[in-house]
């Protein structure tokens, strides 16, 4: 399909030698926010790390454009496709400059340093969309975690790839971090049509951040498709093993999970929500 | 096995495991005593042992004078060192410790090179008083310099390689400058060698044995509670410094009584534990007994080796240490999966 | 220098502080060439090169001196750059380019070349050297890649720490039964400048050249490698051959400064953090400043060894241990932040 810009088939991938994902073919869309869940285990790290060609998979491939991924060279692929992996650490003193310079690495051709106006550009263009100037010469150990990831996403930016693969971005932040950089994720979407995927840990933020949700458990997509369609009480007593209610929230009407837990009295019925 | 095991004879597996270990060490024993550049029968070291006349009249000097001393002592040593290995590996809460990397060795065996090739006469008597103070000593800067609060567990391993490579080097210039004829000798016994141990060796070896062995055996406990981390070790009410103290003194003691008796043997406060964790698992009730006489069998093992693989020359003890440790460890690495 | 990174202020700070090294430098070398056994005014210093004479006193000047610092100089260069290197392939500050197995390698290639044909010109003693170090370091690497994640910092370190042990027990080994190679062959592991042929270093020069100028090459991609293994591979790095040719300027230059001096300790450890805290994280001037330092240490304490003990020579090897040692515990003792 030519809306497709990723693509798995038959894709098995193993982690320190047992199996996690078997036979798997996925579509991702183009242009789209698609948002990997599931419980602990489930494999949606392995499958993120399969598609940006860090795993290589013992059967199957990975298709970026129609074309197998295994077989570019890295550096193709670096100019189509960021990753930022979870927990990345910075080497100490570091600055926030300095690091999303790194994000050019994949334009830098030439044996002698050349820094391209181009260069300049993205990396102005990233620092300012992550609204991260005046920390610019700030060293990363030295922020806040929302302020370091801003940073890192602000490399990837740099790298100016038109797919975006980002392992659990916002675990770890605080609420208004979280949704600092959902909203940024969204915006670039929505403004510069880059494709977005991201494993996310929290389901309701996958509703209503993502087009297009892929549910995983044991390795293998238990929902894909519009968060309306694939959010089902059924569906998440089945992935997660979780009794709860789905409920349209209420400030953008996307689907909302509300886990049911054992009832503690707080008075209020819980059949009238 | 069972959730809960109240005493060391209450998990069967843990019993059996001691057992047959015993019984392989007790069947090396006796080929140690058996074998070598003069025969012994076995009904003969038996009788020796008991004191009794034996067939040959020999036997029973070669068997109670040379080789029994040397056989026992080089058991205790593989026991010593073995315990003290398994304690560093608990308390760094890294799998890849070993007495070698706390420098204490490295500083045992300063003071004793310096001994050998400065007072060359004197040194037979005060060797394992040197080696002793030599241990000491690093083991004090290591307690000032890396503490025992919340980071010591890495500041340790650092704070033992520093002191290792500086008492490295000064050991060197030891060998470098030394008579040639002392320095010699100083390599064999940093090569770790049970040679010509007599029974004086033992009687000065095992109260170090006696003493601490058995305060290793009382402070397992404690040795699993520091492996859950500071936090919830003093969430579960341990006095974490206190108890990192008492276990680094015990460790220290029984690693460098074992190098001022044989000097630096490797790898054995390495494997041992290694071993032994595949055997009966990580909980030191269970494994410290079983550690400590599965490195008992190494070193006498290895001992044995070293006096029989190629006669008449003595092969230092270290070296088939090395030889049999380093391949196994390597083996190790290649099924260490990548944190 | 891509213009987004230039902060004027620490940019004149990094081009002061290499000004400096370089200054010492200089001036290292000229005492290096004034101070010596036979006393040489500076007038006559300055005659040697202008006007030179065939004066006993130019002679020494020219065939013993300047060769001499040059080598040192070279040498300090190779053996800073690639601890540089080390620390940053194993991400460990306390990774030396012995820990590859490289200077046991060399040691233990000479101890048995020396031992099975007797000590030979110094010719061949650098060859065997130097394929000692190549083989032992390959064989570090390789074992350090099995396994998941190909040659991961931990893996590395444990492989050359156990490579070296192994080596270093089976060199210890055969000293111990062989006096008479102890006796030829304990200089040269000690590590010394004294007497080395200087046709002998201009062939082992073009060598250092490479791996200095690979290392160099190298540092942009090492900047990108200490990122951490995804995000370069995400970045588009071929991570393996990037750690692959690190590794091996390492071994050229660690391997050629032992083939040349024997094994010479500390440089390659405690210049990269002096680097490190001089001149940040970037590779780019870490690298340059390195070799400048290296080459600093080496003169000032080839000077040291030759004055200290006067007339007699101290090794170079443990003057870089005297000097570099109580750094080294400062550093640990309070520098250490992570491991």
């Amino acid at each position: 399909m030519e809306n497709t810009v990723l693509e798995t088939r038959h894709l098995s991938l193993a982690y320190e030698g047992k199996p996690i994902i078997s036979g798997l073919n996925l579509l991702i869309p183009t242009g789209k926010i698609t948002a990997l869940v599931g419980p602990n285990g489930c494999g949606k790290s392995t499958l993120l790390r399969g598609l940006a060609r860090l795993l290589k998979p013992h059967i199957g491939t990975v298709y970026l454009h129609g074309a197998d991924i295994f077989r570019q060279s890295t550096t193709t692929i670096a100019q189509q496709l960021g990753i930022l992996p979870q927990g990345p650490s910075a080497p100490e003193g570091l600055t926030v400059r300095d690091l999303v310079a790194q994000g050019r690495y994949p334009y830098q051709h030439n044996w002698f340093k050349s820094w391209t106006p181009e260069d300049e550009l993205q990396v102005r263009k990233a620092l300012k969309t992550t609204d991260l100037n005046q920390l610019a010469d700030r060293a990363i150990d030295t922020l806040s975690g929302g302020q370091r990831q801003r940073a890192w996403i602000a490399m990837t930016l740099a790298q100016d790839t038109r797919i975006l693969l980002l392992d659990e971005p916002t675990t770890f932040l605080d609420l208004a971090h979280q949704v600092e950089v959902l909203e940024l994720l969204w915006d670039l979407n929505q403004l510069e049509e880059r494709t977005i995927v991201m494993v996310l840990h929290d389901l309701n933020q996958a509703c209503r951040y993502a087009h297009n949700l892929v549910a995983l458990s044991n390795g293998a997509v238990m929902g894909y498709g519009n968060p309306a369609d694939v959010m089902t009480v059924e569906m998440v007593q089945e992935v997660f093993g979780l009794a709860c209610r789905i409920v349209p929230d209420p400030v953008t009407g996307k689907p909302w999970c509300v886990p049911l837990g054992r009832q503690r009295d707080s008075g209020v019925n819980q059949h009238n929500i | 096995m069972t959730t809960i095991q109240n005493s060391i004879l209450g998990n069967q597996s843990v019993t059996r495991v001691l057992l047959v270990v015993l019984l392989i060490t007790l069947a090396v024993l006796g080929m140690s005593l058996s074998l070598g550049d003069y025969s012994v029968p076995p009904a003969d070291i038996v009788k020796a042992v008991l004191g009794l006349p034996t067939q040959d009249p020999e036997s029973s000097f070669v068997v109670v004078t040379l080789r029994l001393p040397r056989v026992l002592i080089s058991w205790l040593v593989g026991v010593g060192l073995a315990v003290a290995g398994a304690i560093l590996q608990g308390l760094t809460r890294n799998p890849l410790a070993d007495p070698g990397i706390l420098g204490v060795n490295a500083g045992a065996a300063f003071a004793a090179v310096t001994l050998i090739v400065l007072f060359p006469v004197v040194a037979p008597m005060y060797l394992p008083l040197a080696a002793f103070s030599g241990a000491f000593v690093v083991a004090c800067l290591i307690y000032l310099l890396a503490g025992t609060g919340e980071k010591s567990p890495l500041r340790l391993v650092l704070v033992g390689v520093a002191l290792a490579a500086i008492m490295g080097a000064f050991t060197t210039l030891m060998l470098t400058f030394g008579q040639i004829s002392n320095v010699s000798i100083a390599l064999v016994w940093l090569a770790g060698s049970i040679a010509n141990k007599s029974w004086e060796q033992l009687w000065q070896l095992l109260p170090w044995l006696v003493v601490f062995v058995p305060l290793a055996l009382l402070l397992a406990r404690e040795l699993d509670t520091l492996q859950l981390g500071d936090a919830v070790a003093k969430g579960l009410g341990s006095r974490v410094t206190w108890q990192r103290s008492k276990l680094l003194l015990v460790s220290v003691a029984l690693a460098g009584a074992s190098v001022a008796i044989a000097g630096t043997i490797s790898f054995v406060g390495l494997m041992a534990p290694h071993l032994a964790r595949s055997l009966v698992g990580s909980i030191h009730k269970n494994l410290l007994p079983v550690t400590a006489l599965i490195g008992g069998l190494l070193v006498a093992s290895a001992d044995f080796l070293s006096r029989t693989l190629f006669p008449p020359t003595e092969l230092p003890c270290g070296l088939l240490t090395a030889a049999l440790g380093a391949p196994y460890f390597i083996y190790l690495l290649y099924q260490r999966r990548q944190r | 220098m891509n213009a987004t990174t230039t902060n004027p202020q620490r940019y004149y700070t990094r081009i002061l502080s290499l000004a400096i090294a370089v200054l010492l430098l200089l001036l290292g070398i000229f005492a290096s060439i004034a101070y010596g056994a036979a006393d040489i005014s500076i007038s006559q210093l300055l005659t040697a090169f202008t006007n030179f004479d065939d004066s006993t006193e130019h002679i020494i000047i020219r065939t013993m001196r300047l060769p001499r610092t040059l080598i040192a100089s070279m040498l300090g260069a190779s053996l800073a750059t690639a601890g540089v290197l080390m620390q940053g392939l194993t991400q460990n500050p306390l990774a030396a380019p012995g820990i590859l197995g490289i200077n046991a390698g060399a040691a233990l290639a000479v101890v048995v070349m020396v031992f099975g044909f007797g000590i030979s010109s110094p010719s061949l003693i650098t060859l065997v050297a130097f394929i000692g170090a190549l083989l032992a370091a390959i064989a570090v690497y390789y074992l350090g890649s099995l396994g998941q994640g190909g040659a991961t910092p931990l893996k590395l370190t444990i492989a050359g720490a156990t490579l070296t042990a192994l080596l270093s027990s089976i060199t210890t080994g055969v000293l111990v039964l062989s006096e008479r190679t102890l006796e030829e062959v304990r200089f040269w592991l000690a590590g010394s400048l004294a007497g080395l042929d200087f046709n002998l270093f201009l062939t082992v020069l073009p060598w250092m050249i490479v791996g200095l100028l690979t290392a160099f090459a190298l540092s942009r991609q090492i900047n990108v490698l200490s990122l951490g293994e995804s995000i370069a591979t995400g970045l588009g790095q071929q991570t393996g051959w990037i750690k692959l040719a690190t590794a091996s300027s390492v071994i050229i230059l660690a391997g050629s400064a032992v083939a040349l001096a024997g094994p010479i300790g500390f440089v390659g450890l405690v210049v990269p953090h002096l680097a490190r805290g001089a001149m940040g994280v970037d590779y780019r001037w870490v690298l340059p400043y390195a070799a400048v330092f290296g080459a600093d240490l080496l003169v000032w304490a080839d000077l040291a060894a030759r004055w200290l003990i006067k007339p007699q020579e101290l090794p170079v090897g443990v003057m870089t241990a005297m000097l570099g040692a109580p750094f080294l515990l400062y550093l640990v003792r309070w520098q250490v932040k992570r491991g």
